[in-house]
Parts: C-alpha cells; sequence; structure tokens
C-alpha cells in the first residue's frame, strides 16, 4: 500500500480531524445525544464536559464507530463514521472509560496484540513495543500480566496502546476519572506532549479543571444536548464579569468603602453581615481600588479579584452543580493544577 | 517520563479476516497459558466423573457385552464436547463485559474475527479435553477396538458436534450479562441435558417416555457413534428409536440442524449486543 493512500494521512481540507454532524440517538424512549454538532480542529484539544449520562460516552462511541447513530454523521481525519468505518478506525485510536488492556497478557503482549489488529508488521512491533513501555514508564512491567497493574499503570498502558499505530486522532473517554492526583497529572502531562507532536484530542470529562488545564474549546452537555461551547475564558465570562471583593474591618466604615467602590463600578453590593462589600469592576480597577484604600484611614481584612470558575459557569448554565464531589477530591484537583502551574 | 517525541510508523497493512482470527486465537490461547486452571471444566472435571461412574456407580451398572468403563468412555466424551457452548459463552461474555470486544472494533478489522477467534480457540480448548480424557481412559480400561478409519471417524464427529455447540455458545454469550449468569444456566439446563441420555447407562431401562426424549436427544447420537466405531459396547438395545440405530448419519443431521438452527440467532445476538 502506498503512503499516498494511507487513510492516516488523508486529507482533511485542512480543517478539521473530527466534526459531529446532528448527531442524534435514541435508546428505546430515551434520546441519549440530541442533534449534537461540533468541530475539532487539526491539532487542537476539545473537551466534552458535562455530568455522569449527559451523553458524551455515546457521543464518542459514535464517532469511534462503535455505535450507529440514530441520525445525523460524524466524519474523523474526513472520513464518515457511517459510510467508510474502516477508514475512521485506520484513522483513530480510542481509550474508554474502563482501562481495556487485556489483563491475562502482558503491558508488552497487550502493545503486540492490538499492533497486530491495526495491520503493523511484527518487526516493528518489537522495538516500538520497547519505545512505548519505556515512554509511559511501564520498563519495568513490560513482562507483568496487566493484571498486576495500578490503576494508574493501566490507564498508561491502554494509552500506550492507542498510540501504537500513532493516530492522528485520539478519542479519550474520561481519561482520569478514578485516578489518584498524583496519576492524574502525570497523564495531563502526557497527553500535553501529545498535543504538542501534532494529535488531535477529543476527550470527555466531568472535572472542570481537566478540561480547563487540558482543553483548547469545550463543548458542554447536558441531557444529550449540547448547551454552550468556546474557550474556557469566553465560559467564563458568560458566567458573568469578575468582581472585586472587600472586606473592611470595622462596621463603621462599610459607608466608606462603599462610596470608594461606587466611584469605580456601577453596581456594587453590600453585606453588613459579612462587612464585605462586592462591585462588579476588573484588574484594572482593582489595584487602583487597592491604592484608594491604602491612602484611606479605612482599614481592610481582605481585597481581591474573585473570577468566575468553570463551576460557577456550569451552574450558571444548567441550573445544577456539574457534579458533587467530595472535599477531598475537589482539594486534590486543586493541588494538581496548582502543581502544571 | 520521556517526551514523546514523533516517530515513524510503516503504513498500515490490510489483513484479511483469517490473519485477524489467527491473532485472536493467539490471544486467547495466551490467557489458557496464563490460567491453566480455566481448563478445569474440561480435565479435572470429566476424570472425576470418569472415576465417580467408573469406580462408584459403575458396579451397579449393568452393560451387556461391554465393561462398564468403555461404555462410559464415549459418554464422558460427549459430555465435554456439549460443554464447548460453555466454553465460547463464559468466553465471549467475558470479554464482552471487560470491553475487550469494543476494543476490538474499534480497530479496523472484522468484528466476526471476535468470533471466528473464539470459536476455534474453543475447539481447541476442548480437543485438550478429549485428549485428557482418552488419556485417563486408557488407564482405567478404555480401548479402541476398531481400525484406525472408524477411531478417526468418532473424534471427527466429535469436533462436528461441537462447531455447531459453539453457536449456542455464542447466542448465550451474546445475550447474557455476566458469566455469572452463563454458569448458572450450564447447570440448570445443559448438566441436566447431558444426563437425559445413553452417555451414563443404557437407555432401556428407562420409562418408556423418558426412554424416547434420551434416544432423540442429539448427546445420544453422539455417543451411540463414539461407542459403534470405537467398538466400546452395545449402541442400540431392542426397541431404539431411529437415531440409535443410524447414529452417525443422526449425529452429523443434528450437527448441521443445530448450526442452522443456531448460526443466525448468534449471529443476530451477536451483531445486536455490539451494535449499541
Amino acid at each position: 500500500m502506498s503512503s499516498a493512500a494511507d487513510p492516516r494521512v488523508a486529507d482533511v481540507n485542512g480543517a478539521y480531524a473530527v466534526e459531529a454532524d446532528r448527531l442524534t440517538k435514541r435508546f428505546g424512549n430515551t434520546l441519549a445525544v440530541d442533534d449534537v454538532s461540533f468541530a475539532v480542529p487539526q491539532g487542537s484539544v476539545v473537551g466534552l464536559l458535562g455530568p455522569n449520562g449527559a451523553g458524551k460516552t455515546t457521543t464518542v462511541r459514535m464517532l469511534t464507530t462503535l455505535s450507529v447513530p440514530t441520525s445525523g454523521t460524524g466524519r474523523v481525519a474526513g472520513h464518515d463514521v457511517r459510510k467508510e468505518p474502516d477508514a475512521v478506525r485506520r484513522s483513530m485510536g480510542l481509550t474508554g472509560q474502563v482501562a481495556t488492556v487485556d489483563e491475562l497478557l502482558t503491558g508488552r503482549e497487550n502493545i503486540r496484540l492490538i499492533g497486530r489488529l491495526y495491520g503493523l508488521p511484527l518487526s516493528y512491533l518489537r522495538t516500538a513495543a520497547d519505545r512505548l513501555l519505556e515512554q509511559f514508564s511501564l520498563s519495568d512491567a513490560a513482562d507483568r500480566i496487566a493484571k498486576t497493574y495500578s490503576g494508574g499503570m493501566r490507564r498508561r498502558l491502554d494509552l500506550a496502546v492507542s498510540l501504537v499505530a500513532a493516530p492522528p486522532v485520539l478519542f479519550l473517554d474520561e481519561p482520569t476519572t478514578g485516578l489518584d492526583p498524583r496519576s492524574r497529572a502525570d497523564l495531563w502531562l502526557l497527553l500535553q506532549d501529545l498535543v504538542r507532536n501534532g494529535t488531535t484530542l477529543l476527550l470527555t470529562t466531568q472535572y472542570l479543571e481537566e478540561a480547563d488545564t487540558l482543553a483548547d474549546q469545550i463543548v458542554v452537555i447536558d441531557s444529550g444536548r449540547v448547551i454552550a461551547s468556546g474557550t474556557p475564558s469566553e465560559l467564563k465570562e458568560k458566567a458573568g464579569a469578575a468582581r472585586v471583593v472587600v472586606t473592611v474591618s470595622n462596621a463603621s466604615d462599610i459607608d466608606g468603602a462603599g462610596a470608594i467602590l461606587r466611584r469605580f463600578s456601577s453596581e456594587v453590593q453590600v453585606d453588613e453581615a459579612t462587612r464585605r462589600l462586592t462591585a462588579a469592576a476588573g484588574l484594572n480597577e482593582m489595584t487602583q481600588i487597592a491604592q484608594v484604600f491604602a491612602d484611606s484611614r479605612i482599614d481592610v481584612d481582605d481585597l481581591g479579584l474573585k473570577r468566575p470558575s468553570l463551576d460557577d459557569v456550569f451552574l450558571h448554565l444548567t441550573g445544577h452543580p456539574a457534579e458533587e464531589q467530595t472535599d477531598e477530591s475537589a482539594a486534590g484537583e486543586r493541588e494538581v493544577v496548582e502543581a502544571l502551574r | 517520563m520521556t517526551a514523546l517525541s514523533s516517530y515513524e510508523v510503516p503504513p498500515l497493512e490490510r489483513r484479511s479476516l483469517l490473519q485477524h482470527s489467527l491473532t485472536v486465537v493467539w490471544r486467547n490461547l495466551l490467557h489458557i497459558r496464563r490460567m491453566p486452571e480455566m481448563l478445569l471444566d474440561v480435565t479435572i472435571q470429566p476424570i472425576m466423573f470418569v472415576l465417580l461412574f467408573a469406580y462408584v456407580f459403575g458396579g451397579a451398572i449393568h452393560v451387556d457385552g461391554a465393561s462398564y468403563r468403555e461404555f462410559l468412555l464415549p459418554g464422558i466424551m460427549a459430555q465435554t464436547m456439549v460443554f464447548s457452548a460453555a466454553v465460547v459463552a463464559i468466553g465471549l461474555t467475558n470479554d464482552l463485559e471487560k470491553g475487550i470486544v469494543d476494543r476490538f472494533k474499534s480497530l479496523p478489522m472484522s468484528r466476526w474475527a471476535v468470533l471466528i477467534g473464539r470459536s476455534v480457540s474453543s475447539l481447541i480448548h476442548s480437543s485438550i479435553g478429549i485428549v485428557v480424557m482418552a488419556l485417563t481412559g486408557l488407564a482405567v480400561g478404555w480401548r479402541i477396538r476398531n481400525g484406525v478409519i472408524d477411531a478417526v471417524a468418532a473424534f471427527a464427529l466429535l469436533v462436528l458436534f461441537g462447531f455447531a455447540m459453539i453457536w449456542l455458545g455464542i447466542w448465550v454469550g451474546s445475550l447474557m450479562r455476566s458469566v455469572e449468569a452463563v454458569q448458572g444456566l450450564v447447570f440448570t439446563v445443559m448438566f441436566p441435558l447431558t444426563f437425559v441420555a445413553n452417555t451414563f447407562v443404557p437407555t432401556d431401562n428407562m420409562p418408556t417416555w423418558l426412554r424416547g426424549i434420551a434416544e432423540w436427544n442429539p448427546v445420544s447420537a453422539l455417543t451411540g457413534s463414539c461407542r459403534e466405531l470405537w467398538g466400546n459396547g452395545p449402541v442400540a438395545p431392542p426397541g431404539s428409536s431411529w437415531p440409535l440405530l443410524h447414529p452417525e448419519v443422526a449425529t452429523v443431521a443434528w450437527s448441521v440442524l443445530l448450526t442452522v438452527v443456531f448460526a443466525p440467532l448468534a449471529m443476530t445476538a451477536f451483531r445486536r449486543r455490539s451494535e449499541d
């Protein structure tokens, strides 16, 4: 087969590596995915964000030819998922929600198995398996059966297996669900590395921080429908502008502080009980406001800028929080984000 | 972690269904090597049966013109082949449950390679059981008393019947949601079915209504064929039904019929299960 006919380098009109075109999936009376459209530019990362049961996995299953759409279609590397499923499969790798490594095979055998099924020659797979295992820090466990691997190791092996044919498009369905913060951070670094090397990623996640960290574009899905999309900062803007929050030390200063804030912002809210004043204002105003307070005789306990988080975005868009998290896991997530910056 | 540098990957070759199926067979056989206890169902369990029936029940069961141990072996072998269905079903359900079938489906290969690979490895699995049975039989006094061609013909009929059973296994495996459910079905349905036959006792002492069912049981035709071809005792006691009078023809006919019935059911169920 000549490389010109290799579907992995198929002409995608230079534009989109993945397109969802009015994808719809109905199970009985339930509309799991309802008229979902979006596009992933080549070399970029798009995050499908939504709570459990929003239709993220079903969307990915349709785009990866595992499930036939009830209506609408999708394209991967320019190939229609309905009409050319085989070409789609040759252009993509998939890492599912549950790490689907073969537990009774060793790490090396897992890579060889999938490589053989992709249609790669054994001579190549010998060296490729060694390299992938090393890249994913699995060399020491290469000849142990995957059953003995930890959760993080399984995910890494799953990803290594998906990359054996170096597909230009990679689908990741909740790649870090169930991982501890440390393994999650490791995986994020690996994914960022992949993107730097030109791989297009479509990932689903219910972690807002994950979408914020990895994705160039976020598509928010709720109850099978796209309810918003944009860059992480665009989405945050939708939830409202930034605010300057001032807490004064003495209740007697509340009026004075309010007067200062009104010079910079037309919208000031006062909470007498906590002595906290909130003004719609950005970073520029905040530095000026801080200066004015410093020059005045008003004692301030706290003064800062509050930007809306993706959590606020989600609440704003859907009317319900993204996902109930334990304090511990939420704290772990924040820790990871700090570590990455 | 080292950086993932981009590297040259050779073009993907187009592989035939046969090549993909053989890769799946290789993978399934590795499973048996890693977990030899998977073979218990076709080794220890039938050996236990041989010993139980040969030494515990054997003395109380009278067979005209042959030792009970010789009479018993073809029955145990037929039973082992019937359980090919369970071997396939358990393997397939396991792969579906663990998402391995999804992984295979996301690759540029035919999903039928999953079934063909599973069928071939299950036949190998059951055939290992037949070899173990034959060796155990030889140790307790079972002998092949006719020619080589007849002997080989009997083994061929066992494999043919196993092939038909595989379709039943694929059907059951595609419908069931857990390995436990498959095992439950095997013990409550298949196990008794292999007893209501001439596998362990001659049929002529059964009540008339039961004798009819037992003699028309496909397992009886298969057992009868092996007994006749290996010379292991009487096949058709006086008053037997047609299948026992022509066991080889009946075995081939049953195998074809079971395949014709279960193959379409199996393929439809598997396609439906693996589409959503």
